[in-house]
């Protein structure tokens, strides 16, 4: 593994994000949700000092608008014929798709460091809030961020169509997100398939984290869905090469 | 430099290639001829490593493609057929990014971009984005990012194609001043084009090499007074069957207009038959009015060539 190649291609995208709108809209878009669901948590008659308000529609808010920032990623390189000339370059496939995780990973770190002033606005008028729940509370924001970029990638190494792309992507995550929905469905005897679903829905493994309970059963979810989605996109660039 | 050896890719049953078999040396300019369809882009994707063959074994610089694939591309600048450019960098982020890629450090590259860009004359558009280039441009584009780090082995996938004659004149000339330093490969399916630019020619006709040699030898070995246009002041059906009689002649058709004693005289054997037959024309008493040797078209000699293999093979007709 070339860390010098993931970092090459890591900053060209981010160079290009920045030199697109879009970055900005989704940025701008992001802001404004998670700030609005963070005033509103404020504006209860008793409000607690913590960023739980805005944890669970900004995760939300980040599975639809990562698909967004990761789509053209592999589909426009396909469609422009790049992917040829970046396959052939002296860079390995995983470095290619590790770049290009790394990337789209900054921009959502970037877009939630931008909310850090919630957290500052707590500690200025809030009178002492607790540091761990918030520090989590991040963490959990970063780490389903990650895992909507690596689906997001995954989507658009599908397709050499953006659009395509992000709908897929955004489509997986929402089965993701929603998936402890089926455990109801099932009969109670099927519990295997409820422990099951219940398991791959990301909400259930953001509650904990959300109260400051760092748990590994969590972090190991979050990990290997990311790094099963980068393998299995790594696999996919692959079979183009056995096709 | 390039060692390939009974290449054969599949796509899925249909055989893309099937033993292609050949070797560059160093310095040396190969082309590949043949027409749209024939394998010349699958071959030059397995010796760039974009994907392995089904069958045999191809080395770049002696690093095997397959199983040496990252050092054998360290060795190699490949322009695609359709020329692989970010529309939204700049020409000179363009080649920053393809040669850190590639893994130059900064003072090698910037030499090296400098000397690209002069190559490639593209001083006036360093910070042009590419979006605003011509695809005459853009082609360039594409021959300076191949030529970035100086690799032994260049990989050129129709460089004229699509752009407007002067500049395929001027990608020529650069391509031509190659040869020597680098070892090109090059496809193209014109065939003035291969003779002009290439020290040596391999034909390639669904998937199989037809013929491997150098311009001139090939020329003279299909080109040569295979098929003569001769026009004559005399009897029409006498002059006919005296064309006929002229030992060699294999078929004599009447072309052109209907009030003119015009035909095509075409032989098998490569021998000039012009002379005999300005001879015989002259020694009747006729008038030789015009006498034009036909040059064959790019499919002609694919038709030629592949009968050819197929009556080497055995008489057996396609």
């Amino acid at each position: 593994m070339n860390l010098r190649a993931i970092g090459i291609i890591a900053g060209k995208e981010v160079r290009s994000y920045f030199g697109s709108p879009m970055a900005y809209i989704v940025m701008a878009v992001f802001l404004a949700f998670s700030g609005f669901f963070f005033a509103s948590s404020m504006s209860q008659p008793f409000p607690e000092a913590t960023v739980r308000g805005f944890l669970f529609p900004g995760a939300l808010a980040l599975l639809l608008l990562a698909p967004v920032l990761t789509m053209r990623l592999l589909a426009e390189e396909q469609k422009m014929g790049t992917l040829e000339l970046l396959l052939t370059a002296p860079v390995r496939d995983s470095e290619i798709v590790l770049g290009k995780f790394l990337a789209s990973f900054i921009m959502v770190a970037v877009t939630l460091a931008l909310t850090l002033y919630f957290p500052f606005l707590l500690f200025l008028f809030g009178g002492d809030p607790d540091l761990v729940p918030i520090l989590t509370g991040y963490l959990v924001l970063l780490l389903v961020g990650a895992m909507a970029v690596s689906v997001g990638i995954f989507g658009s190494a599908l397709t050499s169509n953006q659009i395509v792309a992000a709908v897929l992507s955004t489509g997986l995550l929402m089965v993701l997100w929603l998936a402890n929905l089926t455990s109801n469905l099932a009969g109670g005897s099927e519990i295997a398939w409820k422990t099951a679903v219940d398991y791959l829905a990301i909400s259930g493994h953001m509650q904990d984290l959300a109260f400051g309970i760092l748990n590994t059963t969590d972090l190991v979810y979050f990990v290997t869905v990311i790094a099963f989605f980068l393998f299995v996109t790594i696999r996919v660039l692959e079979t183009r090469r056995w096709r | 430099m390039i060692e390939a050896i009974n290449l054969t890719k599949y796509y899925g049953d249909f055989p893309a290639i099937e033993n292609v078999s050949f070797s560059a040396e160093k310095g040396e300019v190969v082309g590949f001829l043949g027409p749209n369809g024939s394998g010349k882009t699958t071959t030059m994707r397995i010796l760039t490593g974009y994907m392995p063959p089904t069958a045999g074994t191809a080395t770049v610089a002696g690093y095997d493609v397959v199983t040496n694939s990252l050092d054998a591309r360290r060795h190699i600048g490949y322009l695609p057929e359709t020329v692989p450019l970010y529309l939204d960098m700049t020409v000179r982020s363009y080649l920053e990014f393809q040669g850190s890629l590639r893994g130059m450090a900064s003072k090698k590259m910037q030499g090296g971009i400098d000397k690209v860009i002069e190559l490639c004359r593209l001083e006036d558009y360093y910070t042009t984005d590419i979006a605003k280039l011509s695809k005459g441009f853009r082609q360039r584009v594409g021959i300076a990012q191949a030529l970035l780090h100086d690799p032994d082995v260049l990989i050129l996938d129709e460089p004229t194609l699509g752009i407007d004659p002067r500049q395929v004149v001027e990608t020529r000339q650069i391509i031509k001043g190659l040869g020597g330093g680098h070892t090109v490969i090059l496809s193209s399916h014109i065939l003035a084009e291969v003779s002009m630019v290439c020290d040596r020619v391999l034909i390639i006709h669904e998937g199989h090499i037809v013929a491997m040699d150098r311009p001139e030898d090939l020329a003279r070995r299909l080109e040569g007074v295979s098929r003569v246009v001769v026009e004559v002041r005399g009897p029409l059906r006498e002059v006919e069957a005296t064309l006929r009689q002229i030992k060699g002649v294999e078929r004599v058709s009447r072309v052109g207009p209907e009030d003119r004693v015009r035909f095509q005289v075409e032989c098998a054997s490569t021998r000039d038959l012009r002379p005999v037959i300005a001879q015989t024309v002259t020694g009747k008493g006729w008038g030789l009015i015009e006498m034009q040797a036909g040059g064959l078209s790019l499919e002609d000699i694919f038709l030629r060539l592949t009968e050819e293999t197929e009556a080497a093979k055995g008489g057996r007709k396609p």
